[in-house]
């Protein structure tokens, strides 16, 4: 990681598809082993920013910094440093687990047993040689957690993490949040399941219509929510 | 340490010969359908058997492109899928090495393919190879490559666009009118002889035009990514 006191900053980050503002003047600070709730309704600008923050979109304005590095400016170099877990697995259907996993050791430069290793981890060791297409939902996001541990990012960005998964995949995320944060890693998860996540995570960012609307610890933003709609 | 551009490119080349070769019958459908096309040609024209000949070059070509299509879009599907390319485009993976990759990827699927059309152009077709084996396939193997730079950046740009069936013919057939000339003329020279000595000059028309492309397509293929 760069010297940098922040994980993630983003100042004032601004993103628009056309006359919209999906996301507009969202200032940001997470430190190393740090987590951050995002929380809001659907469209709030949850994935948005989530999108941003690991490059896959350039802000229309506002300034960001990912370890040091804008992901605008050094798309390759942040990539190193940032992994997300979207709502879609982002796999090789026609691919084995483990022959996507391999892909991924590859070309982040991660030997082939760091592959099993992470298949292990997450449970589907069995199930290595596998399509992923003859995957249930729960287990492609299980197969991303794998490509999460493989990677070791800085910055670990999570849309809807606890989507899909059973009560046994729940205590594998919470489990996992509590070791990333614990090995320094920066934490930032999207979901709407408040309750749960705010007894997880360190602090919580309401959006709504892309603006920030609320900004405390994460324990407190269930309340802050239904504040909020009351 | 990151991987260097070379080993990322064979660890995407191969990826993309695997799930070729899971999806097979995708391709049997791409050999079916240009078979198919050199039929037709074959019964437009009727039986006159020396027009067949004289122009066996310029079908092979003509079924070749229109199949191309077929196999340059389906590469990208698969990349949609699941958002895989989403996934590989968060990994730290030179843009370069996505397109070097996937266009040899293509390049050798339409080389199987041009080579498989050969005899089965000579036995519809009535021709013989009276010029040289090497130079045919030689010519098939720079005309493949000639479709496959810009065929897949083009296929990259239309892949999430609307009527994108549409789109990628529309763009890429009138950039490879001189591929679509060399080649067949090339190929109509090594299938009926070279007694002028033309070859060597379509074969340069080839390699320039290969040279250009397989040295844009790959710096402009990082822009088409992105958002």
């Amino acid at each position: 990681m760069q010297n940098e006191a922040f994980a993630v900053r983003a100042d004032a980050l601004s993103r628009g598809f056309g006359d919209r503002w999906a996301l507009a003047g969202v200032n940001l600070r997470v430190r190393p082993g740090a987590s951050l709730l995002l929380a809001g309704h659907n469209g709030a600008g949850k994935t948005t920013l989530l999108r941003i923050l690991a490059g896959l979109l350039r802000p229309t304005s506002g300034s960001l910094s990912v370890v040091g590095l804008d992901p605008s400016v050094n798309r390759q170099a942040a990539r190193r440093h940032v992994a997300l877990v979207a709502h879609q697995g982002q796999h090789y259907l026609d691919l084995g687990a483990g022959e996507n996993l391999r892909l991924a050791a590859a070309l982040v430069g991660a030997a082939p047993a760091d592959a099993a290793r992470a298949l292990d981890r997450v449970g589907l060791a069995d199930r290595s040689s596998d399509p992923v297409r003859t995957f249930s939902a729960g287990m492609r996001k299980r197969l991303a957690f794998a490509r999460i541990l493989l990677q070791k990012p800085d910055v670990v960005l999570l849309d809807e993490p606890w989507g899909q998964l059973d009560p046994a995949g729940f205590r594998f995320v919470d489990d996992l949040l509590g070791s990333m944060c614990a090995s320094g890693q920066a934490v930032i998860v999207a979901t709407h399941l408040v309750d749960r996540a705010g007894t997880l995570l360190d602090h919580g960012l309401l959006l709504d219509g892309g603006r920030p609307t609320w900004v405390g610890a994460a324990s407190d933003l269930p309340a802050a929510m239904r504040e909020a709609t009351s | 340490m990151s991987p260097s551009v070379l080993s990322q490119t064979m660890t995407i080349l191969r990826k993309d010969m695997l799930l070729s070769w899971r999806g097979r019958a995708r391709l049997v459908a791409m050999l079916a359908f240009a078979v198919v096309t050199l039929m037709l040609f074959s019964f437009a024209v009727g039986p006159n058997a020396e027009v067949l000949q004289r122009h066996a070059g310029g079908y092979l070509w003509l079924a070749l492109l229109l199949s191309s299509v077929l196999s340059l879009g389906e590469s990208f599907q698969l990349e949609l899928e699941d958002a895989a390319l989403e996934g590989l485009a968060l990994l730290p993976v030179d843009p370069r090495a996505l397109f070097f990759g996937k266009a040899l990827a293509n390049a050798a699927q339409l080389l199987v393919l041009g080579v498989a059309l050969v005899p089965l152009s000579l036995v519809l077709y009535g021709a013989t190879v009276q010029g040289s084996w090497p130079a045919l396939i030689g010519f098939i193997a720079l005309g493949t490559a000639g479709l496959a730079a810009p065929g897949t950046l083009y296929s990259a740009m239309t892949s999430r666009a609307k009527g994108k069936d549409v789109m990628l013919p529309l763009l890429l057939f009138p950039l490879i009118v001189p591929v679509l000339l060399a080649a067949t003329k090339g190929t109509n020279l090594a299938l009926l002889g070279d007694p002028m000595g033309q070859i060597q000059g379509w074969a340069t028309v080839l390699g320039c035009f290969n040279l250009v492309y397989w040295s844009l397509c790959p710096a402009l293929f990082g822009r088409v990514l992105d958002d």
